[in-house]
């Protein structure tokens, strides 16, 4: 029987990509270890090589196709003396590419009301996170030459999820500087850089990896200010993804946010879109005080509107209406908030009026617009990718019930993470996280519907 | 296995194991800094005023205007001086642990200012908010005054990495102690700061206490000099009891950085005469030990000597110790009765901006 080849799965989180170009046609003979395709992923172009004996059948799907599904079938091998050509393709998957990417994607990005900083009519270009998080730190390097990354595979490799991608290019090894694997020294340099007077940015490939340097994130850097009586400061950016990815366990999937921003001292940021993200890297950067940048793997790959002005820099400490609505708040940032938006869109059909706000700056946290929000719905939860306890959900229910109580017609509800480490298995992993639906169930909740 | 010798910089003869010596022999061939007069008398009253100044501390500790850690620099004081004595303070830094108060003094510090730290009054130099372990002050490049025992030696990693950044010609001196010595960052730091190049000279005090444990019951290696050789940084082994000794060796560090050669290591064995810190009643020692290195080792008594050979007079040398007293005096007068900050300063410099 015929060998079917699927589209392989080249990053825990790819669910689709190019087939750039078969390097085999059909009719080649094909051995364990050759070169069969180029298959482009939204960081990099990647060889497929086999690991069949054969005769390349039938390729399936053509060079040049976008959006092939991870696990789709693209070719057919035929083992040693088998019948070739007409016998096997018909009872193969679908071999049409289908493009399968997880509904949040398309209509969060749509759903996103603009923000209400940018004047109408300025133009917007589609970009990725990554992309918009790379162009905030290019553009402040060019204009400071005080500002450099460092951190591990930053330069050369161009960044482990291709973040950093092109700065060495432009900026060389004097600002982009690869790092050892030794999370716990070099945090404690770009620190020290930092009272030192340059302006580090330290990319942790994950912050998972961050517990290790820990303690100069917060012994070292954010006590410095007060320590010194306002003489010494430390002027950094810690930057990298956060949150559960896709797959990778317990060690590997962790939202720190509420570590983070339990630290006086700390500015926390951790943006959903790209606007958001490239707009307060700017500002992160040219913060006079340390700053941690919580990104998410999950969501670099998703392309939003981001205004093409020269200097795109948003507000520290500002959270952002991302939908309006007048019947119950959902209080939420990072990949909760497209989960949220599109709950708020399940919610509309059944005619509950969702507002959405995205937090965006975790410390400090903008309380005002999580009051008002409340002051106006009255009904509010709160959607966070994390675990319950001691949480920014928990940090918001503190505020509604000391500030907002008046307000409220319902109790506040958190959906979080399930209390457990994250498992693997794809069923528990699911089941583990927050999703939509639970959502909308926790607003139906408190709408008492 | 390799001992520790029994006293302060024993030969080096016998320590042919050790490859990356290059530094040890140019200090060798050259062991005392030949100071001026001048020079002398300053090195004198400078670590005068460290043990003076420490003596009082620990005096008003125990009168309860100090609380907290108060660790106390007394038998040390060479280090301090024989090291910053040759730094280029035009562009220079240094930063080290919790044990900072001499350092600080070395660069000429205000006494009062940080003796009013020590009470935690408002002119303090962190205006009450950092106390005895967190002083620090950007004017000198001293960038601390850190609390966490290692951390300052890859903070001090960072504050090279920004001399060489900037080209500005200056190197740090970064200073830990025996038990700093254990931490995993102290490596990752000698890694980098070698992989790179950096313009940096750590220097461990060895004071052969980590806190109670002797070194040789925390260190499987006590030639602390010789930990810098699977990273390719040459060490130095120098009495740190002798201040000309670590002034000369302070000479030969510094050319090497300067010259571009990379990062030294250089172990300076001293002793601290007082417990760990002011809590600390030291008893893992005997009193006879203690005494040992005060009849014999004394780093003051020591230039003393020193400078009567060169013709100085008792009289001359006392003077200097009247003037030191009152100076003492008056800062402890100024710690004690200047006022606390006002609660308002509680909340300020949390962040810098306003957001």
């Amino acid at each position: 029987m015929a060998i079917e080849l699927k589209m392989p799965a080249l990053s825990p989180t790819m669910e689709q990509g190019t087939l750039a170009k078969w390097l085999k046609q059909e009719g080649d003979r094909i051995e364990p270890g050759d070169i069969i395709a180029e298959i482009e992923t939204d960081k990099a172009t990647m060889e497929f090589e086999a690991i069949d004996e054969g005769v390349l059948e039938k390729i399936l799907v053509p060079a040049g196709t976008e959006d092939v599904a991870v696990g789709a079938v693209i070719a057919l091998i035929a083992g040693e003396g088998e019948a070739p050509a007409e016998a096997a393709p018909a009872p193969a998957p679908a071999p049409v590419p289908a493009p399968a990417p997880k509904a949040e994607k398309p209509t969060a990005a749509a759903a996103s009301v603009a923000d209400p900083a940018i004047p109408a009519g300025t133009k917007l270009v589609s970009t990725t996170v990554r992309e918009a998080l790379r162009d905030a730190m290019a553009e402040e390097m060019r204009a400071d030459p005080r500002v450099f990354v460092m951190g591990e595979e930053v330069a050369e490799y161009q960044g482990a999820y291709k973040v950093t991608q092109g700065l060495l290019a432009e900026f060389g090894p004097k600002r982009v500087i690869d790092t050892p694997i030794t999370e716990y020294g070099f945090a404690g340099i770009g620190t020290g850089a930092a009272m030192g007077g340059l302006r580090p940015i330290v990319e942790f490939m994950t912050f998972n990896f961050a517990m290790q340097a820990i303690d100069h994130i917060i012994n070292s850097a954010a006590k410095t200010n007060y320590m010194s009586g306002g003489q010494m400061r430390c002027p950094i950016v810690f930057r990298g993804p956060n949150g559960a990815a896709s797959r990778v366990g317990a060690q590997h999937s962790q939202n720190y946010g509420p570590w983070y921003a339990s630290v006086p001292g700390l500015i926390v940021i951790a943006p959903y879109d790209a606007a958001d993200a490239k707009g307060l890297m700017k500002a992160a950067i040219r913060c006079e005080d340390p700053v941690v940048f919580l990104e998410n793997e999950l969501v670099y790959g998703r392309s939003f509107d981001v205004p093409d002005v020269d200097d795109y820099v948003l507000p520290i400490g500002k959270a952002r209406i991302v939908r309006e609505g007048k019947d119950v708040t959902i209080v939420t940032y990072s990949i909760g908030v497209g989960l949220a938006l599109e709950a708020a869109a399940k919610l509309a059909d059944e005619g509950i009026d969702a507002e959405v706000i995205d937090l965006r700056t975790l410390r400090p946290l903008d309380k005002q617009t999580v009051l008002e929000s409340l002051a106006k719905t009255n009904r509010l939860i709160v959607a966070e990718e994390g675990w319950p306890t001691c949480s920014i959900a928990s940090e918001i229910i503190s505020i509604c019930m000391e500030e907002g109580f008046d307000h409220l017609d319902a109790p506040v509800l958190r959906v979080c993470n399930e209390d457990v480490p994250l498992p693997y298995a794809a069923n528990l992993e699911k089941l583990a996280l927050i999703d939509a639906a639970r959502i909308a169930e926790a607003a139906r909740k408190v709408c008492y519907k | 296995m390799a001992k520790k010798p029994a006293k302060p910089s024993a030969s080096h003869a016998d320590d042919s194991d050790f490859l990356l010596h290059s530094l040890q022999d140019a200090f060798e061939a050259k062991k005392r800094y030949a100071a001026s007069d001048a020079e002398m008398l300053e090195f004198y009253r400078q670590m005068l005023l460290i043990r003076r100044f420490e003596e009082k501390a620990g005096q008003l500790y125990g009168l309860g205007l100090i609380g907290g850690f108060c660790h106390l620099y007394i038998g040390q004081e060479a280090v301090a001086i024989g090291l910053q004595s040759a730094l280029d303070n035009e562009r220079d830094s240094v930063i080290t642990g919790y044990r900072d108060h001499g350092h600080m003094l070395a660069y000429g510090i205000d006494p009062k200012v940080i003796m009013a730290e020590l009470t935690g009054r408002e002119a303090g130099i962190s205006k009450g908010k950092g106390g005895s372990m967190h002083m620090f002050s950007t004017e000198h490049k001293f960038y601390g005054g850190h609390g966490i025992v290692g951390a300052q030696v890859a903070l001090g990693g960072g504050l090279a990495l920004a001399h060489q950044y900037n080209n500005d010609g200056g190197l740090c001196l970064a200073y830990f102690g025996d038990g700093a010595a254990n931490q995993g960052q102290v490596y990752e730091t000698f890694n980098m700061a070698a992989l790179w190049n950096l313009p940096i000279v750590f220097v461990v005090e060895d004071n052969q206490y980590a806190m109670g444990t002797a070194s040789k019951r925390s260190s499987a290696e006590t030639r602390f000099y010789r930990r810098g050789t699977a990273f390719r940084i040459p060490g130095m082994e120098v009495n740190g009891m002798d201040v000309l000794e670590v002034r000369a060796a302070a000479e030969v560090a510094f050319a090497h950085v300067r010259a571009g050669k990379g990062p030294v290591l250089m172990e300076c064995n001293t002793y601290r005469y007082r417990g760990h810190s002011m809590s600390d009643p030291a008893k893992y020692r005997t009193r006879e030990e203690v005494q040992e290195q005060r009849d014999h080792h004394d780093p003051i008594e020591g230039l003393k000597k020193t400078l009567i050979e060169a013709g100085k007079t008792e009289d001359e040398l006392k003077a200097i110790d009247k003037a030191i007293r009152a100076e003492v005096a008056e800062a402890a007068d100024f710690a004690e009765t200047s006022p606390e900050p006002t609660p308002g300063e509680l909340y300020t410099d949390v962040l810098v901006g306003e957001y």
